[in-house]
């Protein structure tokens, strides 16, 4: 065991956990965030996704110790206080979730995307979301979902997430 | 789930059900106690306080409407489809309302999702239930304002009277009108006059599921629960020899390491549970499990041997559908200008919902609590009393969201689990299993073998059509129902006379049951996803041979079935078939009813290398009365992803007794890249409501294999099949 300092939506938290505790159960069980989800415990399915200083990252399989204090880390929970992110609200606007379990993972892959690539093309949608399977096929509703998202957010740039 | 909710709707079920919605109003008044003996941390709802009209409706004086849901959501938007035929009725609109599923308690009756039956059971009693209550506060109103009900009306959740601009909210009203007797036949409105029911609303969960705090079973905490991770056996059905458990309770965390059975209908299997006070040092201790199993019978179990029986079963004549038999197929066989026969193989298939299987359980003296997605509360408590000697109301269930479930989370052997460990320890345990106990435990989709056989006379007619399906029972080996010498009813989905009315005048229908210890159960669309294969593959297989247009030769088939016959024209415009067709294009079709919905695809695709790639889906549902045709085409999509990756992408085997896959990397799904562009039409009309969750996954592999037929000239008999790679 061990104490670690991680900094989480913004908020540092003190966790004392093995050090090769995959970051997904201490944001669930330690700190007590549901919204980022177990699916396949090997970086296979993306439903664990969280951002990692704003990259994708699978959080079932990055270990606590590889988490450095200063690095910002950013679950579902923290995307916006009110689910205004523009994702989230393409998200709503375009009906995406069926079961709902792998959305998480799924629109903090496309946030991502988009702070990097504001107008994605088909082909960069498929590309960074690869690791993110949705077995309810919500696929092509995502897939507009996200090109609204990427115009909206042009339109109006401060809505962008920080 | 009873084998009467599992049956298909039909048309007679829409007509006997305004009896049965009276039943439920006359359960009365009771006010509702619904405290829990726990203290929640982490569950979706409060105790719920307000008058209780009846079950399904609670009102408070302060007006705020609870409607309870007894169709568990895994996705398929139960959750809004269900209290929105009360809402309708009742005048509130679902942004109004608080929607709770119900707790399994007899009171709400069956509260099972599956078999596409929940709008389609539910459309007249739920509407019933909303009219009562709504005709109730009327006249609490009209009494109060010592008017005639005539001079009244209600709307969003308020009763007006006409022309004044007076009006008194539900609340004002519910303690006066919870006195009235209840309407036995009350009034339903026009469907004209529908102002939800039809229209595409935005479903009242999306937002819980885009900012993550809609509840998951995954997501319950008790307070005092501990987590459990247990190894289950590599061969599924071995038993623990014996076990060295000193390490994992050593490792950090661990409380207990405990033996505990895996309770299945057909079978009992042992395993070893590590209990800690995290997930992950449950999961850890596991691992430090040193466990002999004891396993010769298990690993006689094997899928290849189970389709070599299938295969020779497949040369008898197997077990007659009685009502399905029609003229004589051999003599039409013997004396036909062509006969063709076929053989088409469907696999093994996993779930694989993105939640794996978790419960939480809390057995206490004399009572058991429950926080788990299943998709049937009611007979989780029927199954769970007996397990453990209690009685149904001893029984709590609370349904949390289900994270997919496409028929696995109806088979309770994870729940039990946590039950058999709970009540070794006296305190509440969450058990949650991993990716890998999700595909290699089972229970399968069976892999069933479709023998067919037609003939056609010298004008190219079908005279003669022979449709034997060969494997296991989910009826036998689920619900131990003994076949005998009969067929199993449940497998001729999607085949019988009535989803499949094609004008054979000889026709014959059979199974032969093969009996497995693997464990079987239905999976999205249950027997039509296997039977469907075959039927609509050979239908192609006997137009080509009459050199005959597939779509034509449909249609010449179905000509007396009007509503076939609408949505294979509706599809053929859809898809600009003729023209694609005329431009030498590779376009494939399937129709089929199954779940009392007509469904068919067309796909196009292109020859690439050796294989083909799929350029786009079209598809037309008929499902009667469309409840929210956003929602419905949204599952047309879900079905069609689910329905090509079981065509082209992984298949479950089993060699001796271990089930060979084990997680996403070879048990692999569509990804976002490889969606083909889909193309979906509802078409709207006022037949009874049929299914719509399952309806559009049959006819998936069929179209796509009728495409690769065009395209390759390679005939498709087995799934799955490697689409780049056609031989």
């Amino acid at each position: 065991m061990g104490k670690y300092s991680i900094k989480l939506n913004g908020k540092k938290h003190l966790v004392d956990v093995a050090s090769d505790t995959p970051l997904l159960w201490v944001i669930r069980d330690e700190i007590g965030m549901t919204g980022t989800k177990f699916g396949c415990g090997m970086g296979l399915c993306g439903a664990c996704t969280i951002l990692l200083n704003g990259k994708p990252i699978r959080s079932c399989s990055t270990p606590i110790s590889t988490i450095k204090p200063e690095d910002k880390l950013v679950s579902i929970e923290g995307i916006s206080s009110n689910t205004s992110h523009p994702v989230q609200l393409a998200w709503i606007q375009e009906q995406v979730p069926q079961c709902g379990y792998c959305q998480s993972g799924q629109i903090l892959a496309v946030a991502s995307l988009l702070e990097s690539n504001p107008n994605p093309t088909d082909a960069d949608i498929d590309t960074a979301l690869a690791g993110n399977i949705c077995r309810c096929g919500t696929y092509q509703e995502m897939r507009k979902a996200i090109h609204s998202a990427a115009k909206s957010m042009q339109v109006n740039p401060k809505t962008k997430s920080k | 789930m009873s084998s009467l909710d599992m049956k298909q709707s039909s048309r007679r079920d829409f007509i006997k059900i305004s009896a049965q919605a009276a039943a439920f109003l006359a359960i009365g008044f009771d006010s509702l106690a619904n405290g829990t003996g726990v203290k929640v941390k982490k569950m979706p709802h409060e105790p719920h306080i307000g008058v209780e009209i009846n079950p399904y409706v609670l009102i408070n004086e302060s007006g705020k409407v609870t409607l309870f849901n007894a169709r568990p959501d895994m996705g398929q938007g139960t959750s809004q489809s269900i209290p929105m035929l009360i809402a309708e009725e009742l005048e509130v609109r679902l942004d109004q309302v608080e929607i709770v599923t119900s707790d399994g308690s007899d009171k709400f009756g069956s509260q099972m999702s599956g078999g596409s039956s929940s709008v389609s059971t539910r459309y007249l009693p739920m509407r019933t239930v909303g009219a009562a209550v709504k005709e109730m506060l009327i006249q609490a109103a009209a009494n109060q304002w010592k008017v005639p009900v005539s001079a009244c009306y209600a709307k969003e959740g308020r009763v007006y009277q006409k022309n004044k601009s007076i009006s008194l909210g539900y609340g004002e009203l519910v303690a006066s009108a919870a006195k009235l007797p209840v309407p036995k036949n009350p009034t339903l409105k026009n469907p004209a006059d529908f102002t939800q029911i039809g229209k595409s609303i935005p479903r009242p969960e999306v937002p819980s599921k885009v900012n993550g705090t809609a509840i998951f079973g995954m997501d319950v905490v008790i307070p005092g629960m501990l987590y459990a991770s247990v190894a289950h056996a590599p061969s599924i059905h071995a038993k623990v020899k014996s076990y060295q458990g000193e390490k994992a309770i050593a490792s950090p965390g661990v409380k207990f390491v405990l033996k505990t059975e895996r309770k299945m209908p057909h079978a009992s299997t042992e395993a070893v549970a590590v209990l800690a006070d995290s997930y992950y040092s449950a999961l850890k201790g596991k691992r430090l499990l040193d466990i002999q199993w004891e396993s010769a019978e298990a690993e006689t179990m094997n899928t290849d041997k189970y389709f070599n029986q299938l295969h020779e079963a497949g040369k008898s004549s197997g077990f007659e559908y009685k009502e399905s038999l029609k003229g004589d197929v051999e003599q039409a066989f013997s004396s036909a200008k062509q006969v063709l026969e076929a053989s088409y193989q469907t696999p093994f298939l996993a779930h694989a919902a993105m939640e794996p299987e978790n419960a939480t359980v809390y057995v206490q003296d004399g009572k058991v609590e429950v926080w788990a997605p299943v998709q049937g509360p009611d007979s989780l408590v029927t199954e769970l009393a007996a397990y453990l000697g209690l009685k149904k109301e001893q029984v709590k269930i609370n349904v949390t969201f289900l994270g997919g479930a496409f028929g696995r989370k109806a088979y309770y052997d994870y729940v039990l689990e946590a039950a058999h460990l709970s009540k070794q320890i006296n305190a509440p345990v969450k058990v949650v299993w991993t990716r890998e106990d999700d595909i290699q435990q089972g229970p399968f989709r069976p892999g069933m073998l479709s023998v067919l056989k037609g003939s056609l006379d010298a004008q190219g007619i079908v005279t003669g059509f022979e449709h034997k399906m060969n494997g296991a029972s989910i009826l036998n080996q689920v619900f131990k129902v003994p076949l005998g010498n009969a067929p199993d009813p449940w497998a001729e989905e999607g085949i019988n006379l009535h989803d499949s009315p094609y004008a054979f005048p000889n026709r014959r229908n059979s199974f032969s049951l093969i009996s497995t210890q693997i464990p079987i159960l239905w999976w999205r669309s249950v027997y039509a996803s296997n039977n469907l294969f075959g039927q609509e593959s050979f239908i192609d297989e006997l137009a080509h041979a009459a050199k005959k247009d597939p779509l034509e030769f449909r249609l010449e088939l179905l000509k007396d079935s009007p509503r076939f016959v609408a949505v294979l024209k509706k599809l053929g415009e859809l898809s600009h078939y003729q023209q694609l067709k005329a431009q030498g294009k590779s376009i494939g079709i399937a129709i089929a009813r199954s779940f009392s919905s007509i469904c068919a695809h067309a796909i196009l695709v292109e020859k690439q290398g050796a294989g083909v790639t799929i350029k786009k889906v079209y598809s037309v549902i008929d499902c009667g009365v469309a409840i929210n045709p956003r929602n419905i085409k949204a599952q047309v999509q879900s079905n069609i992803t689910m329905g090509l990756t079981a065509a082209i992408k992984n298949e479950i085997t089993v060699v001796n007794g271990q089930t060979q896959q084990s997680n996403f990397h070879d048990y692999a799904v569509l990804r976002q890249g490889e969606i083909p562009e889909m193309e979906i039409f509802v078409m709207m009309n006022n037949e009874a409501p049929g299914g719509v969750g399952e309806p559009g996954l049959p006819p998936v592999a069929p179209a796509l294999c009728n495409a690769v037929f065009l395209a390759t000239g390679k005939r498709v008999r087995k799934l799955p099949f490697d689409i780049s790679q056609v031989s």
